[in-house]
């Protein structure tokens, strides 16, 4: 799949915000005054991004993925309306803007109705694993519409000049945006409060079970808010439309942003999602100033720090009810009986006679899923049994392969002692991560990981001098001996396969029975004595050192490595493995990685629109399997199994 | 005359815990009915299941005629079946009147129609904070407020779960004068309920149910005579 960027990801879009730097020569207090003028006005596209994204999951508790493609598709729509309309009218611009904003709102009806409507009911990773399928389908929609080349709008008619302001030329377009932020948080605020709509969007937030009991119609009630949080996205981006250039890189730059301002404002508050917004606007234009290089590491850094002293952000509240006791029981996992076992050992035999059967190519392609395997159970040891979902799991996988480019590149280590060091600066990584995360759960846990690893991410592609930045590192070759692509197969196949043993055994292990009661009832397995965050702790960290082993292997693999091998779309490859095979079991994320891995790659070659197909199969695998593909053929066997037992042996003599 | 409500055979799972196993009962209009019975027996998974909160994996609920079984909860409640949770659940966030506003429909023709004015004749405490969040009331209070919401949707038929659990003896009266007054509005009412004391103030009829299965039915003087079903059943 690499080395190129399998999903488009290039979030280096923070060159736009210094478009309007101030000149040299201004003293210091009219450059602040500057910079906060330039940081509110970037802050409120981010707003309504932010703030749709919100109410949305407020009311439909779903995480949005494709939320930041909304924005994209608003901006192209803009760009074309407004060109057809007449760029140089007020009315023709103005009107462009506005229809581009409701025509996405309307785009977010069709998603909604056609796939999360169907999709409510099942685990909240699924739903993200949907979104992130229409990810994938709209941009390569975009991409079929708009093509590859991006796209620069017009200015705004009557906001074309500049005023001064502190002897420095201010856009006016600039201070239009300013207003704009507090004047959508008016709407909004007036719209939650004196209209019934609002009333029942509140409640829903609340409790939506109970406004559906007391008559209210749900689902109508969610298409409107999705097609309201969509529009405001669709608003968003179309606004940036003088701005910046509309690009197919903007849908997950955003996002990633808006899940920072949502997380750091608190999921579900809107002036808190605004507060956010002009905290994070502000950080860049001044971070742009003082610390050019790490203007991304800077805003997550406030993210992981705001998190851990307010857990549920600045205007959030704990959520109630939402604990797992109220969900169905989790599968119990069980260790391998005899036929599983037998069924390993014959998989591995295979895998270990293929070099002698199969033509190169086809040694290349297992190398790499061998290593998405461990990759994959890595991640599904914290999210399974640890209950900890991590959107960010490519970090460790990239801090591995950076650990062995570096060690080669800087020390100039050979491969052997290069692949021992690999996953321990993962693992080292983990520890200081895990420590932060672990002290949040659910949405909010997934959304730091997300955090930490755009920091790993934008660390690799800042400091150039160290990792060469976007170039990567070249010329990562395995030693003499290990150089044919048999003997780096089998040193391949063999610690994965050791690793991924490993990680079983731990599961079953006592250890691993702590965990699960981590996850199963936290309250109580402190109750027994357990020290559930330590638990948790230790397990984020074995997590990211066997990830990082994958990554030290994949470096070897490829000979170089990149930043995209921390991006979010590695992130959630291995989501998606874990998901297709199956979070409530052991064996499914190794059959997921094939499956997934396997099926992209097949995919990336028959055709362009690769992604559309892959979303496109993402969102019908999540709308027909729910339970993952393991899942759902365990689930079958026991139906099967318990078929011709009676079930009704509950039922007791009658009195 | 057919009743009301006819629940035949209704089975439901929580997981695989099997916790209704064939429920049947009927309901005669304008009475007030006392499901009643120890915790865990099946009486809150019974009306959410009427309330189609939990989806039946077996038999029939059939309101006025029609299956309701397998519907959406607020088809139901349009229907006419209001539901008031064990746990309140009011929108705390909400204030009071906007919680009522959350409920209200369309008055019906066969149906007493409430208003915020007349809910509030009923339940003065209400009327003296209107503006005040849900989050910010008592125990009490908010009982009220979540039997005034339901009444907001013109029901025909109530069912209130465990009404008078938590509250204060004084509160429990008034809670009684409450029900009373609504069937007197010609409701009907299912109520659960684990007092005998105040079932037998308030109800007519009594359904006894155990581990999902309705033990007995009859009226509330049958069951105050019946000692052996009380003790069996009743008895902590």
């Amino acid at each position: 799949m690499d080395p190129g960027p399998p999903l488009r990801s290039a979030q280096d879009d923070a060159r736009f915000r210094d478009s309007h730097q101030a000149p040299h020569g201004s003293c210091m207090i009219d450059l602040i005054l500057t910079q906060t003028l330039n940081g509110l006005a970037s802050a409120s596209s981010l707003f309504l991004v932010a703030s749709g994204l919100s109410i949305i999951f407020g009311v439909t508790r779903i995480v949005n993925f494709a939320h930041g493609s909304l924005y994209m598709l608003g901006a192209y729509l803009a760009w074309t309306l407004v060109g057809r309309f007449g760029p140089a009218d007020a009315l023709g611009f103005w009107g462009g803007v506005l229809v581009a904003a409701v025509l996405t709102g309307l785009i977010g009806v069709v998603i909604e109705v056609l796939i999360l409507r169907r999709i409510y009911q099942a685990p909240e990773l699924f739903q993200l694993l949907a979104t992130f399928g229409v990810v994938l389908m709209l941009q390569d929609v975009a991409l079929g519409i708009w093509g590859a080349e991006d796209k620069i709008g017009p200015r705004a008619p009557g906001f074309k000049s500049f005023v001064v302001i502190f002897g420095n030329r201010f856009p006016t377009y600039e201070l239009f945006l300013i207003a704009v932020g507090p004047i959508v948080l008016l709407i909004l605020w007036l719209l939650f409060q004196k209209t019934r709509w609002g009333t029942l969007v509140r409640a829903a937030t609340q409790d939506r079970e109970m406004v559906g009991a007391l008559g209210v119609n749900q689902r109508l009630l969610f298409t409107s808010v999705f097609a309201f949080g969509s529009m405001l996205a669709g608003l968003g981006g179309a606004l940036q439309l003088p701005r910046e250039a509309v690009t197919l890189h903007m849908d997950l730059a955003m996002i990633s942003e808006a899940f920072v301002v949502v997380v750091v404002g608190g999921l579900g508050s809107v002036t808190g999602a605004y507060l956010a917004a002009v905290l994070i606007g502000i950080l860049h234009a001044f971070g742009i100033l003082i610390f050019p290089k790490i203007t991304l590491v800077l805003v997550f850094l406030v993210m992981a720090v705001g998190l851990v002293v307010k857990p549920y952000g600045l205007m959030g509240k704990a959520p109630v009810g939402h604990s797992r006791a109220h969900g169905p029981p989790e599968p119990l996992l069980l260790p391998a009986d005899g036929p599983t076992k037998l069924a390993g050992l014959i998989g591995l035999v295979i895998l270990a006679l293929v070099p002698l059967l199969a033509p190169d190519h086809i040694l290349l392609t297992l190398t790499e899923l061998v290593i998405f395997a461990l990759f994959a159970t890595s991640l599904h040891f914290m999210m399974g049994p640890g209950g900890m979902a991590s959107f960010g799991h490519a970090a460790y996988f990239g801090l591995g392969a950076y650990g062995a480019a570096l060690a080669v590149k800087w020390l100039g280590a050979p491969m052997e002692p290069a692949l021992l060091l690999a996953p321990f600066l993962a693992g080292i990584a983990g520890v200081v991560f895990g420590w932060f995360c672990v002290r949040l759960s659910g949405v909010y846990l997934a959304m730091l990981t997300l955090a930490f690893a755009q920091i790993a991410w934008a660390t690799a592609f800042q400091s150039v001098d160290l990792t060469g930045g976007d170039n990567g590192i070249l010329g990562v070759w395995p030693s003499a001996w290990a150089a044919s692509k048999t003997v780096y197969y089998y040193l391949t196949l063999s610690i994965c396969a050791a690793a991924i043993v490993a990680l079983r055994l731990t599961i079953f292990s006592p250890f691993g029975y702590g965990l699960r009661a981590a996850r199963d009832n936290a309250l109580r397995a402190e109750a027994i004595g357990l020290d559930v965050v330590r638990i948790q702790w230790v397990a984020f960290a074995v997590a990211a050192f066997c990830a990082g082993i994958a990554g030290g292997l994949f470096a070897f693999f490829k000979g170089s490595v990149f930043p995209t091998y921390m991006a979010i779309p590695r992130s959630v490859d291995a989501l998606l493995m874990v998901l297709l095979g199956g979070v409530q079991t052991v064996s499914g994320p190794i059959i997921g990685a094939f499956a997934y891995a396997g099926l992209s790659e097949q995919l990336m070659k028959m055709t362009m629109y690769w992604r559309f197909v892959l979303g496109l199969s993402i969102v019908l695998l999540v709308v027909l399997f729910p339970r993952g593909l393991v899942g759902t053929a365990l689930a079958l066997r026991e139906r099967w199994r318990k078929e011709p037992q009676p079930a009704v042996s509950l039922v007791e003599a009658k009195p | 005359m057919t009743s009301m409500l006819e629940i035949t055979a209704l089975d439901a799972f929580y997981g695989r815990a099997h916790i209704l196993q064939g429920v049947t009962f009927a309901m005669n209009r304008g009475e007030v009915l006392a499901l009643m019975g120890r915790n865990g027996a099946g009486k809150s998974t019974t009306m959410k299941a009427i309330m189609g909160l939990v989806a039946p994996a077996g038999g029939t609920v059939t309101f006025e005629g029609q299956r309701v079984d397998g519907r959406e909860p607020f088809e139901i409640a349009r229907l006419g079946i209001g539901y008031v949770p064990e746990d309140r659940r009011v929108f705390s966030e909400l204030t009071v009147m906007e919680n009522l506003s959350v409920a209200q429909r369309p008055a019906r023709p066969d149906a007493p129609h409430w208003t915020p004015e007349r809910l509030f004749a009923l339940f003065p405490n209400l009327g003296r904070m209107r503006d005040r969040p849900g989050g910010a009331m008592s125990g009490g209070e908010q009982q009220m407020l979540t039997i005034a919401r339901t009444l907001m949707g013109n029901p025909r038929l109530v069912l209130l779960d465990e009404p008078s659990e938590g509250l204060a003896p004084v509160i429990i009266e008034d809670m009684a004068k409450t029900i009373l007054a609504l069937k007197s509005e010609g409701l009907t009412v299912l109520i659960s309920e684990q007092n005998l004391h105040f079932a037998g103030n308030v109800a007519d009829r009594a359904a006894i149910i155990e581990k999902g299965v309705i033990r007995f039915t009859g009226t509330m003087d049958e069951l105050k005579g019946n000692e052996a079903v009380r003790a069996q059943y009743l008895s902590v």
